[in-house]
């Protein structure tokens, strides 16, 4: 069994208080920085450690934290990102709720590389009970002394605050989330210049999210060299992967990356492969992350068994390939229809659109119009040439990646299942009825026979 | 129109509004929680309270009163309440039943469930039982992929729900009649 960086202690009794997470080598990384090393050996850890932001994007986060400016006088913020909306995820929660600890214990080891004296984690509002857990250990930790004036004796002064948010998927985006967070509307900023410069409050910020946060603390502990260890290529240390969909055991796993997806959809010790039926398709990096076919997820284009890493996932580009995003895998049976998923995909970017820009709030709801109408058996054939237009018109055409987010699923569906579109169309009674493939799968046709 | 641009009523609900005195203490720490200047970054904390004291939605006196507090302008407090999905600016029921509709949810069943619902509540996704009991909500993804479909209820989630389960969960909810919080402690 792989080696548990984050998980190592989760199920130990009491870790979710101070005593049993202290008990458990808890705040080590505290102990270690603030004692032994200066803000830019552990930087130069966190760099070593080849670690990327496990909130999506997947940018290295020693790069991103070298970025930071550093005027003279001016504060600097740390804010973790725990606006978990991608559908398809649900590991930050997990963390969070079962062991809050190791993110108070990565927030405050990080804020002394960064030298912020006050960090804020933005947890979106749903997750209300879970910003009371947090609270709850912040105090905690506070009475211990590892928040306050002059931590460990080190001169080093910290302070942490929890902010609800209020339903708003964009709020995910680091410059939505900055806005939300001063208390306005969760409109994205255009970038540059980008928050290490001009964040919170206009000064510079770092904006990570809870898992990249929680991994600075095994990567102080044991060094970056360590972390590097694991995993291949560019793709170092572990990933919580929250798994769901007709998958025999969905949950939270940490993987290695760098296992093969084949292991990680059908072990045991993982998805524990399909629960009942035929796997049809997968979802790997939260819905908006090409849908690929299930044949595909596991074999990249040229043959090669794929890999749960970034590049593996994305081996064979838009066309063939998909992504890791935030590890929120799902995967579909052969029950599932792809124009009603791709129809539900469309719905919820054209809910969450802030509005700001005109492709994406059109767009948005183009999209969720032309799809409704398709899945319910009232399209057209030049529906599905219109859906692959917009998309392409939404593309690159707005501040925020939203509206890649929403183009993707649809130019992804479109690319693989086409045929599944022309069936919406040619069969329109049948569709009719919402459970059609439930009660006779749909069968490929030979022009569509390999993606 | 974005469905992040929503009307704010201005006919229903002229009752008054005024914050209770723990709710008060509770807004002024978290005004002065902020760097010198930055207070209205306790604007969506101040309103989720405000919801909670004004039977879970937000009436222009609730947001007057929030706006008055604080020392903003009006539009300041409405804009940011038209914003964000867990703030009601129409008046709710004793429940608010969030049913997640998005896709990984949508795998599971959550279709099922949601029509479950409307058939046993008689009413439409959106809309409030007659009895003012429950408020029906189908909304987008709540971070529960792995155990849909599921509801919110006030702070509790309700996951890997069946129809014996949800029919349970109405049941209890009816005979406890009491208001839930997305703030419950």
């Amino acid at each position: 069994m792989a080696r548990k960086l984050l998980f190592e202690h989760i199920d130990k009794p009491g870790i979710r208080g101070l005593e049993g997470y202290r008990a458990n080598g808890g705040y080590r990384s505290v102990e270690k920085a603030l004692r032994t090393m200066s803000p830019d050996a552990v930087l130069e850890e966190v760099k070593k450690s080849g670690l990327r932001g496990r909130g999506g994007a997947g940018f290295p986060t020693g790069m991103k934290w070298s970025f930071l400016a550093k005027p003279e006088g001016v504060p600097r913020y740390l804010v973790v990102n725990a606006d978990e909306s991608e559908p398809g995820t649900f590991k930050d929660r997990y963390l969070m709720e079962r062991i809050p600890h190791i993110l108070v214990e990565g927030m405050i080891t990080s804020s002394f590389a960064l030298g912020a004296k006050t960090s804020y984690v933005y947890v979106r509002g749903e997750y209300f009970y879970v910003a009371r857990i947090l609270e709850q250990a912040i105090a905690e930790a506070r009475a211990a002394g590892w928040l306050g004036k002059n931590i460990l004796g080190s001169g080093f002064d910290h302070d942490i605050h929890v902010q609800v948010g209020a339903g708003a998927y964009i709020c995910g985006e680091e410059t939505a989330l900055l806005e939300s967070l001063e208390g306005k509307r969760g409109n994205p900023r255009i970038k540059p210049p980008f928050p290490a410069v001009k964040g919170l409050y206009d000064c510079p910020t770092v904006v990570n999210n809870v898992e990249t946060i929680a991994a600075v603390v095994p990567i102080v502990n044991d060094g970056g060299e360590e972390y590097a260890k694991i995993g291949i290529g560019k793709s170092t240390g572990t990933k919580l992967i929250s798994a769901g969909g007709n998958i025999k055991r969905p949950g939270v796993y940490e993987i290695d990356l760098g296992i093969t997806c084949d292991e990680f959809i059908n072990s045991d010790e993982y998805c524990g492969g399909v629960d009942g039926r035929a796997f049809k398709a997968v979802v790997p990096g939260g819905s908006s992350v090409p849908i690929v076919p299930y044949e595909l997820f596991l074999k990249t284009p040229t043959g090669e068994n794929r890999l749960m890493t970034y590049e593996s996932l994305s081996e064979g580009g838009f066309a063939q390939g998909t992504m890791m995003g935030s590890g929120g895998f799902y995967a579909y049976n052969d029950a599932q229809c792809i124009v009603r998923s791709t129809w539900n995909h469309a719905r919820f970017y054209h809910h969450e659109s802030c509005g700001q820009c005109s492709p994406c709030r059109e767009g948005t709801g183009w999209l969720d119009k032309v799809l409704e109408r398709l899945e319910h058996g009232e399209g057209r054939m030049e529906d599905i040439d219109l859906l692959w237009d917009i998309q392409r018109k939404i593309e690159g055409n707005t501040i925020c990646p939203l509206g890649d987010a929403a183009a993707w699923p649809v130019a992804s569906a479109i690319r693989h299942f086409r045929d599944e579109f022309e069936y919406h169309v040619t069969h329109r009674e049948k569709v009719k009825d919402p459970k059609h493939f439930a009660r006779e799968p749909f069968r490929k046709s030979a022009k569509f026979a390999t993606a | 129109m974005s469905a992040r641009t929503r009307p704010i009523t201005t006919t229903e609900g002229t009752k008054p509004f005024a914050f209770s005195e723990t709710a008060l203490a509770e807004c002024r720490e978290l005004i002065a929680r902020y760097p010198e200047g930055r207070s209205k970054s306790a604007l969506i904390p101040i309103l989720h309270i405000a919801q909670a004291e004004n039977d879970g939605w937000l009436s222009v006196n609730a947001m007057d009163a929030v706006a008055h507090l604080m020392g903003l302008r009006h539009i300041e407090v409405y804009e940011v309440a038209s914003f964000y999905s867990m703030f009601n600016l129409h008046p709710v029921g004793t429940y608010v039943l969030d049913v997640c509709r998005t896709t990984p949810c949508m795998l599971r069943g959550s279709d099922e469930l949601i029509h479950h619902l409307e058939k046993k509540l008689g009413i439409h996704a959106g809309e409030t039982t007659k009895d003012g009991m429950f408020t029906l909500k189908a909304v987008e993804c709540l971070g529960s992929c792995g155990s849909g479909p599921m509801l919110q209820c006030g702070a509790g989630y309700h996951e890997d729900l069946t129809i014996e389960k949800v029919d349970a969960l109405i049941e209890e909810l009816r005979a406890r009649n009491q208001r839930t919080n997305y703030t419950d402690r």
